[in-house]
């Protein structure tokens, strides 16, 4: 009679590493991981042995000093006597405040234009096709630089503004277009109950947030009834009550007015100014990266089944329900994630903003500062730096979203 | 055993790439080209003409130096810097030295290592405006909107001369000159600034010239030189000489028209040492005795290179001013040859 015995334990050797599928991949990656190690330590020691050579250091000193150069659009206080450091903020909320409004802008006309480009309308969707081809296909920086050229050379200067007879007017007495930029009126309070502006301004968004909050109560409220009574109340006139009433009280309170832009000296003085080159940056990278999310939307609306929207159709919803309350959102998990990088790429090409002067944080820490003080390595290993969270950032606030509306599954 | 090999030579590298730049002299003469940095094109000091070859008055100091280590004045490689491209360009080693218009400042000399071999031109900060305008000085300029290169140390003094006047203006930061003047001549700003010599060149350059008025202040001290990298005395010597001998030369008379004759051997001691003659000057260099004469040659003294490029009779028309010969009541002045 035999005995069964147990199969022969597996000894360990060497030469499985490379041979046994188990352990492959992990040889591999740990192999990679020491050539890159040694890339890094063979590059870093290079650095540090050239910048010896050089009787050079690292050092961050020179952020703390005055950075001696104006800057001319900072929505922080800066004058040329405050430091390299603050110099480097003002870039870095010039670079969000641009890829903010971009961000906004892009969305915009990407969703509109990816929606009409499927739709049944030749001429729009040939329109459409015609403006994704041809932003898409021709570098950024050439559409900032077109946009900024045609800019200064269309608009006039504000001298063509004075005289009796002058070449150019305001539009309305109010709205003034410059080869500098464009001057809007600037709201204020003339009776604020805080001295400083900021609080008053952030009283209104507290009583706009509340507004809302209170809005979205009202429609909580009217789908309840219509699961009750199964018949909607009307809310459009306390919905449009609670957002005009406080805010119409608020502004009588502190007395809303508006400083209206006027030519004094050599430029438009007063309001608020949209300087030329936040303008060009901000529509060249809306109308480029539109084209692009416009392909991402067109994507994930054609990645719906056909049978969704003749499903609802035979319900019989008219098509623009079929879009908003079928169609969209179950395309929104195909359009997201795409969505995410060219947000990134938005932030990231607005580096590009040197090419027409808009002070970002590639033009104030990788620029003058860099130029002034030499600094090179510290300045550039501080944008990567800003870069890099900035992005992991808005990847992370994306992906949340993306997980909240990504097909739930059980 | 592969290991050991492999990390003895990133060793070696590492080590070979920290003491590469050290001997400047050997890598230009290995290359047998000098590779010189200057400015991405200003018209009357380094711009290429209509068959590409570079010239200019800066373009004149690349040649000089080439011709004086390399006996050719057309061996230079020029590399197009822009303001902000030129020290890390020199620092890094791509290029051997820097003519490019730039200013002489402590913190350049000192804190980014650089050596300052030199000034070509002494030059001051100053304004264009539009005849139209109607501004007469710079202190007039309340609320102007003021274009400028960017990464200068233009940017730097007029941020103080505004303060100083307590007036305010509105920077237009633009990366090269060429821009900048295409941002003033559409009237996207009210002003230019930047060294007066630049402002004349462009100037020069404009449809109608007359419709703009340089403004009567000059607002600082622009010494401009050529530079080298800290650590290679012996590079930086020769350059500064090279400089030196352009000066003098045409503090003692000599040209191009005449050195074939003076180089035979004269009466004035300092020109032959000067054009090797006599003495062992050359030598000292690690140079051939006669580098002076050979950097003569290339384009003149220093008179015949400024009136050349951007002398009264050129369309740039800049006066010497403070750049003529000490004795002439200038400031250009070369230590003795001996």
């Amino acid at each position: 009679m035999t005995t069964l015995a147990d199969p022969p334990k597996e000894q360990f050797k060497l030469s499985m590493l490379i041979n046994d599928t188990r352990y492959r991949s992990l040889t591999f990656q740990a192999l990679a991981a020491i050539a890159l190690a040694l890339m890094f330590w063979y590059l870093g020691n290079n650095l540090i042995q050239n910048l010896r050579a050089a009787g050079l250091n690292i050092s961050f000193d020179f952020l703390g000093e005055a950075a001696g150069y104006d800057i001319n659009q900072t929505l922080i206080e800066y004058d040329s006597q405050s430091s390299h450091l603050r110099a480097a903020i003002v870039g870095a909320l010039n670079t969000l405040l641009v890829a903010f409004l971009a961000c906004i802008t892009a969305t915009v006309f990407g969703v509109v234009a990816g929606v009409l480009r499927l739709s049944n309308n030749w001429l729009v969707s040939k329109l459409m096709a015609f403006y994704v081809e041809i932003f898409r296909n021709v570098p950024v920086l050439i559409w900032i630089i077109i946009i900024f050229t045609i800019m200064t050379a269309v608009l006039p200067g504000p001298r063509a503004f004075r005289g009796d007879d002058a070449e150019a007017s305001m539009l309305f007495n109010a709205v003034a277009f410059t080869n500098r930029g464009v001057y809007i009126p600037l709201p204020w309070f003339s009776r604020g109950i805080f001295d400083s502006a900021a609080l008053n301004w952030l009283l209104v968004l507290i009583v706009l947030g509340g507004s809302w909050f209170a809005s979205r109560k009202i429609g909580q409220w009217a789908s309840k009834v219509q699961e009750k009574e199964g018949v909607r109340p009307k809310t459009l006139w306390f919905t449009l009550g609670v957002w005009i009433a406080p805010f119409a009280v608020l502004m009588l309170i502190m007395g809303l007015s508006w400083q209206m832009p006027e030519l004094k000296g050599f430029n438009f003085q007063g309001g608020i100014k949209l300087g030329g080159p936040l303008i060009a940056l901000w529509f060249a990278l809306s109308i480029y990266t539109g084209a692009f999310i416009a392909e991402n939307v067109r994507a994930g609306i054609q990645a719906v089944s056909k049978g969704q929207t003749e499903a609802a159709s035979a319900l019989g919803l008219r098509p623009r329900r079929v879009m908003n309350l079928v169609v969209l959102p179950q395309a929104l998990r195909v359009i997201i994630p795409p969505l995410i990088s060219q947000y990134l790429n938005i932030t990231k090409n607005s580096s590009l903003a040197i090419a027409v002067g808009y002070a970002d944080i590639t033009a104030t820490l990788g620029g003058i500062t860099l130029n002034q003080t030499g600094r090179a390595i510290e300045c550039v290993m501080l944008l990567m730096l800003f870069y890099l969270t900035v992005s992991l950032l808005i990847s992370m606030g994306m992906n949340i979203y993306n997980a909240s509306v990504k097909l739930k599954e059980r | 055993m592969k290991k050991s090999v492999f990390l003895g030579a990133l060793t070696l590298a590492s080590m070979g790439a920290g003491v590469a730049g050290a001997a400047t002299l050997d890598d230009v003469k290995a290359r047998g080209k000098l590779n010189c940095g200057v400015s991405t094109g200003l018209a009357g000091f380094s711009a290429p003409d209509a068959n590409g070859v570079w010239e200019g008055f800066d373009v004149a100091v690349c040649r000089a130096v080439a011709a004086a280590t390399l006996g050719d004045p057309m061996a230079v490689e020029f590399v197009s810097t822009t303001g902000k491209t030129r020290f890390t360009a020199l620092a890094s080693g791509e290029i051997d030295m820097l003519a490019r218009n730039t200013t002489w400042t402590f913190s350049r000399d000192v804190d980014l290592k650089f050596e300052f071999v030199g000034v070509n031109y002494y030059d001051g900060q100053g304004f264009m405006a539009p005849k139209e305008l109607g501004v007469s000085s710079a202190k007039e300029l309340d609320g102007a909107t003021v274009c400028i290169q960017t990464g200068t140390t233009t940017e730097l003094n007029l941020a103080d001369f505004f303060r100083a006047n307590s007036i305010s203006y509105e920077p237009v930061p633009i990366e090269t000159n060429a821009e900048a003047i295409q941002q003033y001549l559409a009237g996207a700003c009210d002003v230019y600034t930047t060294d007066a010599s630049g402002l004349a060149a462009s100037r020069a350059t404009f449809e109608d010239a007359s419709a703009h008025v340089l403004l009567p202040e000059i607002i600082s001290k622009e010494p401009l030189g050529p530079l080298v990298r800290h650590g290679d005395n012996e590079w930086g010597d020769i350059v500064r000489w090279t400089l030196n001998a352009l000066i003098a030369a045409e503090e003692l008379g000599v040209t191009s028209a005449n050195i074939g004759e003076l180089k035979a051997g004269t009466n004035n001691p300092e020109v032959n040492r000067l054009l090797g003659t006599e003495g062992n000057l050359g030598e000292m260099l690690g140079l051939d005795a006669d580098f002076a004469a050979k950097a003569i040659m290339a384009g003149g003294n220093y008179g015949e290179i400024f009136e050349k490029n951007i002398g009264e009779s050129t369309p740039i028309g800049l006066a010497r001013g403070l750049n003529a010969q000490w004795t002439d009541g200038g400031l250009l002045y070369a230590p003795p040859f001996r």
